[in-house]
């Protein structure tokens, strides 16, 4: 009796205690550090474009490496290459507030011809001071900043159409009109707050962007968005939530509803309307910032007004799609048939069909409105619904093969499911819950497939840890089986919401060694060690300087007076591949110049207290670049001494030390 | 009828057993009783919450956290009785068991034992309300709804709950009350195998 009943007992113990799952671990196939190895001397085969979130900045990686190649200084100053601190640059961030040092860069977008990747620009949204800027793949800089009015959270952008005529954004915090009155109550939201999609048109040769005119629309959040492709060319979808209109505790009061939208976008016929003079011209003040690399400068101009539509008075050219919960994806599938909305808080994935919309319109299969634009019946606009995919869908993008991949931030998984039949194919686990993935041309009408990217949002024990603050994981998987493989994994700069990734052939045999001297139009450019020399212009000083391996043209300044402001304009007179040259100043309130070779860039100094200043090349650029350096004397208030300069002439050996030279 | 006085008594073998079991529920009063393990991918460090007889412990606050997403109530130590009754329940049993490993008359044992035993299934019962009307009482605006959902914890054993699992299981001081439970159990068989011989 007692036996049996001790044994019972632990039995019941031990099994409970046994029940508990396994875990699957990370699995990774034998052969996957061969496929992630680019030997030394070798290239990676794609160029992976990553937002640099809150750093704001976009990164570039070798993929399948997962090397960092470079990053790019698009909304945040940097301080290493002088970005925002030189006087050319400091344009390129300026606002209609001011000049802002910091954004936060979350989606990117590479420029289109036919629906297919063509490696001219790649177009960076600024979250926060809204502005999109256009980056140049043959400098890898950037090259020019739009800001847009009439918005705020200028996070739903930048999207761009099939052949780049329109790089468009969508407002995510509704806010009142710049050139309605803004001392408004907060709760007055539904009444005062708006929202708007505006169309930036790029200019086909240059790249340049304009505001060309901007939709109003009813306030609430516009999330992300993808163009139509093919049968649905000329259209554009964003998701849309907070249909409920609120303006507090959204974490709550927007998720309420149980389906949200996706606004459909006839672009089409908007840019008719808008060509035929239909819009309304609104005062506005935004900047417009671009950078020429013939002057090597910037300008900042400031517009003064844009056009504006009321989407109320032209009832056909936007439509809604009810989408179930919150939702944040809005992808479409590479024969733009298909449009996937992925709800936050959804427990399914909805797939509607272009032609069905289509249908729906033409048949006006409507289910009332919203605040005036029709909606479209549920139904009538589903092609299907993914059926327990996982827990909280973000983002969907596409292979080669009519598949389908979406992340799943809460189940931190990555799903793979056919477009076609939605029947789900394969899962893998991402460490930790995936914000966005990318495949190489996986928004576009031909994507590459081979390798998904999966950027995380939660990075724990990936790696080792370095404090509190842990840089951002992705995991690069191998798409190219019917199963998904886990290849590497690393560690992001930032926080990487968004990438867009393109073969390195396509732009890496035009991307730019040096800057022509010739071709340098810098109004302070030097083009000559003899044409180097100071000037003053009252209390301005200027001086035309060079650098070349190993010295400085001039490199001994005397006669600069307390309190000056001196512009150093420094050619860099190389013409050789890889010799940048750097420049700094003991104690300047600056950063330093990094300049290239044929580059002309300007280093503003106060020069606020007599003394000896050295200066230096900065960048390791010779056998001798330790003796690349100079001397700058600064002489008190109402002294006499004369502007001089000079390279080469050293003092007396024979004169007796203390003695000062005639 | 001196066997028939004898066998009415309390055998040594189980006096000093019942005195075993004072002290250990001495000792349950110190350590945890329950423990309800969650895991989740995003987790990988994993997440405890932990009961003692006098309070909840482990990660109470981060648990607190995720569930308000769900509409989870939070948990505080304050809001369940439970938690300042226990320790004199228990305190009540121990001393209950030094009691009974003083007494002569078997009875005593027997009547210890079907309170201690009644209490473990009143106190599982109570368990098992609390965590239906947990896991039911949803706050109706939370932001994730699963319809049809529920996020009743397992009252012992492993369940699934949207990407956490659950692994409710005893803790040590569960592991020794259990083992009280068994030793009073045999105590009391050992005193009235005696009578029928």
């Amino acid at each position: 009796m007692i036996i049996p009943a001790v044994v019972l007992s632990s039995a019941l113990l031990i099994g409970a205690s046994g029940c508990k799952p396994k875990n699957a671990g990370d699995a990774t196939g034998s052969d996957a550090a061969a496929k992630v190895y680019v030997p030394p001397g070798k290239y990676d085969e794609f160029y992976n474009f990553v937002s640099g979130g809150f750093s704001g900045q976009v990164s570039v990686y070798g993929v399948p490496s997962g090397r960092l190649l470079r990053v790019i200084p698009v909304f945040s100053v940097d301080p290493e290459k002088g970005w925002g601190f030189s006087e050319e640059t400091k344009p390129m961030l300026n606002t209609s507030h001011g000049s802002v040092p910091w954004d936060d860069q979350h989606h990117l977008a590479l420029s289109q011809t036919d629906g297919v990747i063509d490696g001219r620009w790649i177009f960076a949204n600024a979250n926060n001071t809204p502005r999109v800027a256009r980056i140049d793949l043959t400098t890898f800089r950037t090259a020019e900043i739009l800001e847009i009015p009439n918005t705020a959270g200028n996070h739903s952008s930048p999207f761009i159409t099939e052949n780049s005529e329109y790089v468009i954004t969508g407002t995510r915090f509704s806010v009142p009109m710049d050139y309605e009155p803004g001392d408004v109550p907060i709760e007055s939201y539904k009444k005062n707050f708006k929202g708007t999609v505006s169309f930036i048109s790029v200019a086909p040769e240059s790249g340049e962007m304009n505001v060309a005119f901007q939709l109003l629309l009813p306030g609430m959040n516009f999330d992300l968005s993808h163009t139509g492709k093919g049968p649905s060319s000329g259209w554009f979808f964003f998701s849309c939530y907070n249909s409920e209109q609120a303006h507090t505790l959204l974490e709550v009061n927007a998720s309420k509803r149980d389906k949200d939208y996706i606004l459909a976008v006839n672009w089409k016929k908007a840019e008719e309307y808008f060509k035929a003079g239909k819009g309304t011209k609104r005062p506005a003040k935004y900047a417009h910032n671009v950078y020429n690399d013939e002057t090597h400068t910037a300008t900042s101009t400031m517009n003064t007004e844009v056009t504006v539509m009321d989407v109320k008075d032209f009832p056909d050219i936007v439509y809604m799609i009810p989408c179930p919960k919150s939702p944040h994806g809005c992808d479409v599938d590479p024969t733009g048939e298909y449009i996937v909305g992925s709800g936050k808080l959804a427990a399914l994935i909805p797939v509607f069909s272009f032609s069905k919309i289509q249908k729906a319109i033409a048949d006006k299969d409507f289910d009332g409105d919203y605040e005036g634009i029709p909606v479209i019946k549920y139904e009538a606009a589903l092609h299907g619904e993914v059926a327990k995919p996982g827990l909280g869908p973000l983002h969907t993008e596409f292979d080669d093969k009519g598949n389908a991949y979406t992340t799943f931030f809460i189940s931190s998984e990555v799903v793979k499911w056919n477009v076609k039949n939605l029947n789900i194919i394969d899962r893998i686990p991402t460490y930790y819950s995936p914000g966005h993935l990318s495949i190489p041309g996986g928004d576009t009408k031909k994507p590459y497939g081979k390798y998904l990217i999966a950027y995380n949002k939660i990075t724990k024990d990936r790696y080792l840890p370095t404090g509190p603050e842990l840089s951002q994981s992705a995991q690069l998987i191998d798409i190219s089986g019917e199963k998904m493989k886990l290849l590497a994994d690393y560690p992001s700069i930032g926080e990487p919401h968004y990438a867009q990734s393109l073969p390195a052939d396509l732009i890496k045999e035009k991307s730019v060694k040096i800057f022509k001297l010739d071709d340098n139009k810098h109004p302070y450019a030097t083009k000559g060690e003899k044409e180097s020399k100071v000037v003053r212009d009252g209390n301005k000083v200027h001086v035309y300087a060079t650098m070349v391996r190993s010295h400085f043209s001039p490199d001994n300044i005397e006669g600069i007076k307390e309190g000056d402001e001196v512009y150093f304009h420094v050619t860099n007179l190389e013409q050789d591949w890889d010799v940048p040259h750097g420049f700094a100043i003991k104690g300047a309130i600056n950063a330093e110049l990094l300049v290239m070779p044929g580059e002309t860039s300007t280093f503003k100094w106060i020069a606020a207290k007599p003394g000896i200043y050295p200066f230096y090349c900065t960048d390791f650029c010779s056998a001798l670049h330790q003796e690349m350096s100079g001397y700058i004397r600064v002489s008190a208030k109402g002294s006499n001494v004369p502007i001089a300069f000079s390279l080469g002439k050293n003092s007396d050996p024979d004169a007796a030390a203390g003695t000062p030279t005639p | 009828m001196n066997d028939l006085i004898k066998s009415n008594n309390l055998p040594t073998l189980s006096k000093a057993l019942v005195f075993i079991c004072c002290l250990l529920l001495v000792i349950v009063l110190f350590v945890p009783l329950w423990q309800i393990q969650l895991d989740a991918p995003q987790y990988p460090e994993g997440l405890i919450l932990r009961m003692y007889p006098h309070k909840l412990a482990g990660d109470v606050e981060i648990i607190n956290g995720l569930n308000h997403y769900i509409g989870m109530k939070e948990l505080f130590t304050k809001d369940f009785i439970e938690f300042t009754v226990l320790p004199y329940i228990i305190g009540f049993y121990a001393f209950f068991c030094l009691l009974v490993s003083f007494m002569k008359r078997r009875g005593w044992l027997l009547g210890l034992f079907i309170a201690f035993a009644g209490f473990g299934v009143i106190a599982m019962v109570d368990f098992y309300r609390w965590e239906y009307a947990y896991g039911h009482n949803l706050n109706p605006n939370a932001a994730i709804q699963v319809p049809g959902m529920s996020y009743q914890p397992p009252l012992i054993g492993f369940k699934q709950l949207l990407n956490f699992g659950a692994y409710s299981i005893p803790d040590v001081g569960g592991i020794l009350f259990v083992l009280v439970g068994v030793l009073l159990l045999v105590a009391l068989l050992i005193a009235y195998k005696k009578r029928k011989k």
